[in-house]
């Protein structure tokens, strides 16, 4: 333990490496606004980390607890270290959901701790404590089970369905209500113990059951949303605890997670309300007048070796990818053939919708994976007014995100959405498995235009197929 | 604690949640993969919260809940790191044609 007379000098010289530490990351947020100096930006993130490890080190009693860094701290850096270096990319959204729900749980875990070390059964809370550290509690928790669903939903371990149920939003109502409840209970020192727990237990439930109905294509919205939680938990956590570091840090998260999940949003063209009580995707059989008779169209099947011919003697492609591209693994393969094409002197440009993927960005870094430069990739805003000017946009497993619908039909569901203008090429390829709807569940007239060809099967084995009818030409 | 700190308190998270706004908001829509997985990392900053109620002499959890909290937070520091920079290496600029 340190001398009294030294405590205060040395917790200023803390409260300083802190400070420090808030610097750092945010220096290294700002290095993330180009890929080129983004690794740098992440670099100072770490250093940042680690000053503030090795000042909170001077704080803690290590006589009594070194066996608790040894094992916590040490199970936790292997298993990170092992699980981040095992991922594959196209499961990085659920290994993001997983982490956020760690530091979820471990911020209302540490605010529990805070609370109860008050003894609120024995003496009054607070006001300014009760409420913080309740407050953590109830969104840590939410935080918690709600990244484990997540998780549970992207690694397909249960289904990526939306899960409905009558009174569902009666339900989480309630939980909400009771975990409000507990928190003005806890600041009104009535019976603030079983308060507590009744608070903690509804967010635990109500985190599992708002994440329940989201569909697997909403959940870019739900994950950006669970890490602006967790932020907020953690800036939470410093209030309770009195620390500024994270204070800043969780104002840092939890503004970073918002901004990403109104970017979310509006790139679906629905409202965060809408995403999270909406259950979109789950029963669209009723809805289905107008779109049916649609389907009736037909459909221009091409082959492998017409669509080679098209691409290779075409001045520009564009690709777009989807999510279908990363299910059939075909990424590499995407990139060979535009390797091919490039040699033939085709112009390659990739077009990347907000929400392809299952987390923002997503897309972006399965195609770097594959050694795709980063300046090919587009975003939607820049590359669509590209499109009228483009030979060949060739389709590979994205759908909703095509539907000329939603620029067109105000009866349709994604009526609105912003979508990437592959309808104004003046050739459309669409490799797809069959005729079957994307998530939405509905139609794209995309498929029955007069300039669209379809190839079927598998997007790896089309690709594979279309590289080496390139390589003959 | 007191009002006058938390309202200090207040003013640091407000001015910080203006600050993440205005840098996060220049963070190109190809980097936002590792940017969701940097923020991530950085909320990992329970670690310190975590490490200050576990590791005292009688820790308000007990011995096992104490080791788990620091396992989680741990865990969130490391991996969120170590993900995020394994995929900003991923990230490269056009090579020279040969």
């Amino acid at each position: 333990m340190l001398a009294a007379a030294n405590a205060p000098a040395t917790q200023l010289w803390i409260d300083f490496a802190y400070l420090v530490t808030g610097v750092c990351f945010i220096m290294g947020l700002r290095y993330m606004n180009t890929p080129k100096t983004a690794r740098l930006g992440n670099t100072i993130s770490i250093a940042g980390m680690a000053i503030a490890l090795v000042a909170t080190g001077i704080l803690l009693d290590w006589a009594a607890g070194w066996w608790i860094v040894l094992v916590g701290l040490g199970a936790g850096a292997v298993v990170g270290i092992y699980a981040a270096r095992a991922v594959k990319m196209t499961a990085m959204p659920q290994m993001v959901a997983i982490f956020n729900g760690c530091g979820g749980g471990a911020a209302a875990m540490v605010a529990s701790a805070e609370f109860l070390k008050l003894n609120p059964q024995t003496s009054a809370v607070p006001l300014d404590l009760a409420i913080t550290s309740v407050l953590t509690a109830i969104i840590g928790s939410i935080s918690f089970t709600g990244s484990i669903i997540a998780f549970l939903k992207l690694q397909e371990v249960m289904t990526g369905r939306p899960i409905v149920y009558p009174g569902q939003q009666v339900v989480n109502g309630l939980l909400a209500l009771i975990a409000v409840a507990g928190l003005v209970l806890v600041t009104l020192n009535i019976d603030p113990l079983p308060a507590f727990f009744a608070s903690l237990a509804a967010a635990l439930v109500l985190g599992v059951l708002f994440v329940l109905p989201i569909g697997g294509a909403d959940m870019p919205v739900i994950i950006s949303l669970l890490n602006s939680f967790t932020g907020l938990a953690a800036a939470l956590t410093g209030f309770a605890l009195g620390n500024n570091v994270l204070i800043i840090s969780g104002a840092l998260v939890g503004a970073s997670g918002t901004l990403l999940t109104l970017m979310m949003g509006k790139a679906m063209n629905r409202s965060v309300a809408n995403v999270l009580f909406g259950a979109f995707g789950s029963v669209k059989t009723g809805a289905g007048g107008p779109a049916t008779s649609a389907s009736g169209g037909t459909v221009r099947e091409s082959t492998v070796d017409d669509v080679a011919t098209m691409l290779a003697y075409a001045r520009q492609v564009i690709i777009v990818p989807g999510y279908g591209m990363a299910v059939a693994q075909a990424q590499h393969s995407v990139r060979e053939l535009a390797d091919q094409l490039e040699k033939k002197g085709v112009e390659v440009k990739y077009a990347i919708h907000p929400v392809a993927g299952r987390m923002p960005g997503h897309m972006n870094v399965l195609l770097a994976e594959a050694n795709v430069p980063y300046p090919a990739l587009f975003d939607m805003d820049d590359i669509n007014p590209e499109f009228p000017r483009t030979d060949v946009a060739l389709i590979i497993g994205a759908n909703d995100v095509t539907n000329p619908d939603a620029r067109n039909a105000p009866s349709s569901p994604i009526y609105g959405m912003p979508i990437l203008d592959v309808d104004k090429a003046k050739q459309v390829v669409v490799l797809k498995r069959s005729m079957k709807p994307g998530f939405a569940g509905i139609d794209n007239p995309l498929y029955e235009l007069p300039n669209t060809s379809m190839l079927f099967g598998d997007a790896k084995a089309s690709i594979d197929k279309l590289v080496s009818a390139v390589k003959t030409l | 604690m007191n009002a006058a700190h938390l309202l200090i308190e207040l003013t640091v998270f407000v001015l910080a949640v203006f600050v993440g706004l205005e840098v996060i908001s220049k963070v190109p829509a190809t980097l936002h993969t590792p940017l969701m997985s940097a923020t991530n990392a950085i909320h990992g900053i329970v670690l310190v919260g975590a490490l200050l109620v576990a590791v005292v002499a009688l820790p308000t959890l007990g011995p096992v809940l104490s080791v788990v909290v620091v396992f989680l937070a741990s865990l969130n520091v490391f991996g969120g790191y170590v993900v995020t920079q394994r995929m900003l290496s991923m990230f490269k600029p056009r090579e020279d044609k040969k």
